[in-house]
């Protein structure tokens, strides 16, 4: 009974999956491999990421009521760490309801309003961002796993349909950069695969934290597009596309980009 | 596999986009549009400026070559240096105009046309990325670009 050869054997097969997978796992990388080995070390730095500052600011909101007779986030969700731990994996999503696709900070919006009666925050409110990075942080390292499939297909085939059309005056789809063109220089950025797993992130440019379709506007603003609102159904659609092209991927949140 | 004379109904194209200027016509012969637009003389010194200046020609942002005090010029074009070795003033204009002419599946984009683009900017909507003078004025810089 050779020990050895026993452990041989395994890591032959493993080697083999890893074939296998190849081709699947080696075409989307998350936006981190593009940053330099400096920025992916202070991303990973608690201490040198400023967009830890938000996910603190997160948390202490999350428990903080908003008004002395209103519950607070974590009266309905109790020890988060593990109640919301894989959460933000499964956004967005549908919602059963009302069948509207509901990002993250789309559902941290509905329980504001619908349950604890407070006027929403709106986008890119230190809150909702604050909010958003805390709940998504709970997520960190965890793979992508949103549904394409029932109610939600419809939002996932828009969103494909978005990524892949020509816009703008520039006349260019997301897809052409961010499949035909990755690794390729675009003035002094190295162009990603465009998934958004470390939203919302620090982005050195803004010097400020922002969410993802914050990101996404300024894609659209480079190739001379319509702008969407922020929480718009077109960026929401592309932003479920964006998780299930990256599904598999470990949520980054919070990120720092250039 | 160019059909030898193309009219290009830039004009026509201005239907449906109400606010869109009348462009320029043009005739594409072969891979090139031999004649100015507008039978206007380019500007090479306001050409070089137009590829740097990032509001306008913005070049740099995919290529690289044609300046090299310029930092931060993108990889994705071909290079410019020496293109007016490679190619005519008239071929670098059809490039310009529109290169999916050529290649229907073109990232360069195309800064002579308004028509078949969606969700353009409000900013931008129904006019050309660049006017017939700026790219007759970027056509005669590139042209005298003749060493790699
Ligand atoms: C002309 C090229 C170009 C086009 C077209 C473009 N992008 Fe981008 N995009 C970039 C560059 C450059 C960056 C910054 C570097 C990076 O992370 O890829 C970026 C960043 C992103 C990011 C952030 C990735 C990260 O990890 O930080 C997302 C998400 C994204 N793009 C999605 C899109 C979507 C969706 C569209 C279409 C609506 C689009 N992009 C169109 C060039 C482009
Ligand atoms: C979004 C990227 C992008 C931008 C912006 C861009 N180009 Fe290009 N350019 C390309 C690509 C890609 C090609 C190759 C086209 C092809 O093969 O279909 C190209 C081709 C060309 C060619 C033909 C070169 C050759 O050797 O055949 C010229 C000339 C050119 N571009 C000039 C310009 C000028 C001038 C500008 C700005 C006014 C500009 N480009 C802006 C990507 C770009």
């Amino acid at each position: 009974m050779g020990r050895a050869s026993r452990g041989r054997a395994p890591a032959a097969g493993l080697v083999l999956v890893a074939i296998l997978l190849a081709p699947v796992q080696a075409e989307i990388k998350s936006g981190t491999e593009f940053l330099s080995p400096e920025l992916q070390r202070q991303q990973a730095d608690e201490a040198r990421n400023p967009a830890f500052f938000w996910v603190e600011q997160g948390r202490e909101l999350f428990s903080r009521k908003p008004t002395p007779d209103a519950q607070a986030c974590i009266t309905c969700h109790a020890e988060p760490q593990q109640s919301l731990r894989g959460t933000a994996t499964r956004y967005p999503q549908v919602d059963a309801a009302s069948g509207r696709l509901l990002n993250l900070e789309g559902r941290i919006e509905q329980c504001r309003v619908e349950r604890q009666g407070q006027p929403p925050f709106g986008y890119e409110t230190p809150e909702l961002l604050s909010l958003t990075a805390y709940v998504a942080s709970l997520s960190r390292g965890l793979p992508l796993d949103v549904r394409t499939d029932g109610p939600a297909k419809p939002f996932y085939e828009a969103g494909k349909t978005l990524f892949e059309r020509r816009q703008g005056q520039l006349n260019l789809s997301c897809t052409q950069c961010h499949d035909g063109l990755v690794g390729q220089k675009l003035r002094g950025d190295t162009i990603s695969q465009g998934v958004g797993t470390a939203f919302p992130a620090y982005r050195l440019e803004w010097n400020d934290v922002g969410s993802l379709h914050r990101r996404l506007r300024a894609c659209s603003l480079g190739v001379r597009a319509t702008q969407f609102d922020y929480g718009a159904p077109e960026y929401l659609a592309l932003e479920l596309y964006l998780a299930a092209r990256a599904k598999g991927l470990p949520v980054e949140t919070p990120g720092i980009r250039r | 596999m160019l059909p030898a004379l193309l009219l290009v109904g830039a004009v026509l194209a201005a239907a449906g986009a109400p606010a869109a200027v009348a462009l320029e016509p043009y005739t594409v012969v072969g891979d090139a549009i031999p004649g100015p637009l507008g039978g206007l003389a380019g500007d090479p010194a306001r050409g070089e400026g137009l590829l740097r200046d990032r509001e306008r020609g913005n070049c740099l942002i995919c290529h690289n070559g044609a300046d090299p005090s310029e930092p931060f010029q993108g990889t994705i074009g071909p290079p410019l240096a020496g293109v007016g070795a490679r190619l005519d003033a008239g071929q670098i204009r059809l490039r310009l105009v529109d290169a999916s002419l050529l290649n229907p599946q073109t990232v360069m984009p195309p800064y002579f046309r308004t028509e078949n683009l969606h969700d353009v900017a409000p900013a931008y909507r129904g006019k050309p990325a660049l006017s017939a003078q700026e790219i007759e004025d970027v056509v005669s810089y590139l042209a005298s670009l003749r060493t790699p």
